[in-house]
């Protein structure tokens, strides 16, 4: 085996023993270990509720893609620790994941998992599969199993643009991997339930982005809004909440002004109507 | 040392000898900058096997000779890069690190080894503006040059050099800078290689997250049409060079000496 020090161009030929893999995460653990994200220690006291929590991540799928959007709330117990987190990350050029648990775990794996899934197409000259990035990543919650049981909990909610199939996939997990593939649209974190009742009676097969923007949005304000966890639009310090579209096009994350303009419409129709659009009966 | 002996300086001369010959074999690739970035052109008849890739957000890889040899030094660098941004941040791999690594390893492989890499590699790194851009060319003894505007390498890299030399302006439109690089790659009167035989990426400082990108198909096809139609646009005023260099010898037919294997002669290696 060639040591730590001296790898990135061992010409030594040892092929068949050692005929690598294309992932990063691999490589890296048998290269520096000590750079992944810590496996199987045992903490004496779980510290679950010390370390900042992040919470509701919603996506859901439209005519030829996806759009995920996240709450900006973190919390320690019951007191705010940051009202301007980001929880909903790109991964590539035609994928994203949103976080729920541990606000510190879930950065990590974001950036984690960026790195993996360039190395493989700068590795192979190709994208990864939509379904072989969801398995990478069930792999990845899955060696935190052990941290998730000390109460360092991370589950992540994850949204491609399948080119394939000209259409936006979700997938999600629970602490000990996954992945489940869901229809039409899911959410994840304290204030899903919420959301989900939510996104149940709004979601329209069909829309169009924008409108399935304004869906999610709708949906967070009603996770916000039952779940102390989950932060609502904070008007008076203009932070949004962050929503991404992935489409044929790729990823974007949409500019403020737009959220913003969602927002304040959703919010002037709550003035009048507090629990928001009501889904025709029949 | 199996038979008698010969001196270090002999044994130095006849490995670079022997590298150079296996680097002259194989076609040239030319790496110029343009206005919005880092331009690399490859004449390359394979669509799967390349020459170009990428390394990193900012960084770009081109390399000819052996492909084996360098395949594997670009997925050093692939490593390295990821590593590097992983541990610390994006922001703080940059080209000329990648350069140092490769020209250490490839230093270290030349003086150590039997057999130096037949290959030549170059490093190039898009910065914010173009003052912030790089580019490094690394030979197979591990020197490194730091090239200004533009580098060749390969088969004639001398006759594709000095024809890029003529004809490189800065800040040239991606157009413009393909033509020239199209021109270089070309021997005066012969034939251009056709579409489907190029690889061409670039390095785009406007581009957000990565900037390299790869141009194929329709994109390309569409850029070749703006470069060939109007004609020459660079400065029109001495074009007597080309009649004056005549056939540039007969740079096709491999030295006698040549080593075997599957060095990169520009025909697909599967």
């Amino acid at each position: 085996m060639a040591s730590h020090r001296d790898l990135p161009v061992g010409l030594v030929n040892q092929l068949f023993q050692n005929t690598g893999s294309s992932s990063f995460t691999e490589f890296v653990g048998s290269y520096a270990p000590e750079l992944l994200p810590r496996r199987g220690e045992v903490l004496a006291t779980p510290i679950g509720d010390q370390v900042p929590h992040a919470t509701t991540i919603v996506a859901a799928t439209f005519a030829g893609g996806v759009v995920m959007a996240g709450d900006r709330r973190a919390t320690s117990g019951n007191i705010i620790s940051q009202r301007d987190v980001e929880k909903v990350f790109r991964a590539d050029d035609y994928s994203c994941m949103g976080i729920a648990g541990t606000a510190s775990t879930g950065i990590e794996f974001a950036r984690l998992y960026r790195v993996e899934l360039e190395h493989y197409e700068k590795v192979e000259g190709r994208s990864m599969s939509v379904q072989g990035k969801a398995n990478r990543l069930a792999t990845m919650i899955r060696g935190n199993l052990a941290m998730a049981m000390q109460g360092l909990v991370v589950v992540p909610l994850f949204a491609a643009y399948d080119p394939d199939k000209d259409e936006g996939r979700i997938f999600s997990y629970d602490v000990a991997g996954g992945p489940y593939e869901r229809e039409r649209f899911d959410a994840i974190g304290s204030g899903s339930i919420f959301a989900r009742g939510s996104l149940k009676k709004l979601y329209r097969d069909g829309a169009t982005a924008d409108d399935m923007a304004m869906t999610l949005i709708q949906a967070l304000y009603d996770a916000a809004d039952d779940d102390s966890a989950t932060g609502g639009p904070d008007v008076s310090r203009k932070i949004w909440p962050i929503v991404s579209v992935i489409d044929a096009d790729g990823f974007r994350r949409l500019p403020e002004e737009e959220v913003s303009g969602y927002v304040q419409q959703m919010l002037d129709a709550r003035l009048i109507s507090p629990d928001g659009p009501i889904a025709p009966l029949r | 040392m199996p038979f008698g002996y010969a001196s270090p300086e002999q044994i130095m001369r006849d490995k670079a000898d022997y590298a150079r010959k296996g680097i002259a074999r194989g076609r040239s690739v030319v790496v110029l900058q343009y206005v919005d970035g880092i331009l690399f052109v490859a004449p390359n008849p394979s669509r799967a096997l390349h020459k170009i890739s990428e390394i990193y957000d900012r960084i770009g890889f081109a390399a000819v000779g052996r492909y084996n040899e360098f395949e594997e030094l670009r997925l050093g660098g692939i490593r390295y890069a990821d590593i590097n941004g992983y541990t610390y941040d994006r922001s703080d791999v940059t080209g000329r690190g990648l350069a140092n690594l490769y020209a250490s390893n490839l230093g270290r492989i030349f003086t150590e080894s039997i057999k130096s890499l037949e290959v030549e590699v170059v490093v190039a790194e898009v910065g914010d503006t173009k003052e912030g851009d790089a580019i490094y060319r690394l030979t197979f003894d591990g020197s490194v040059f730091d090239e200004h505007g533009f580098a060749a390498m390969g088969g004639q890299a001398e006759a594709v050099a000095g024809r890029l030399k003529e004809r490189y302006r800065e800040s040239m439109s991606l157009a413009d800078a393909l033509e020239v690089a199209l021109t270089a790659l070309t021997e005066p009167g012969g034939e251009r290689p056709p579409v489907a035989q190029l690889e061409v990426a670039v390095l785009d400082r406007n581009r957000e997250h990565r900037k390299f990108l790869r141009l194929t198909g329709a994109r390309l096809e569409r850029l070749l049409a703006q470069t060939s139609n109007p004609p020459a646009t660079p400065p029109a005023t001495p074009p007597a060079t080309p009649p004056a260099t005549p056939p540039q010898g007969s740079g096709d037919t491999p030295p006698p000496t040549g080593p075997d294997g599957d060095v990169d002669d520009g025909s697909s290696p599967l």
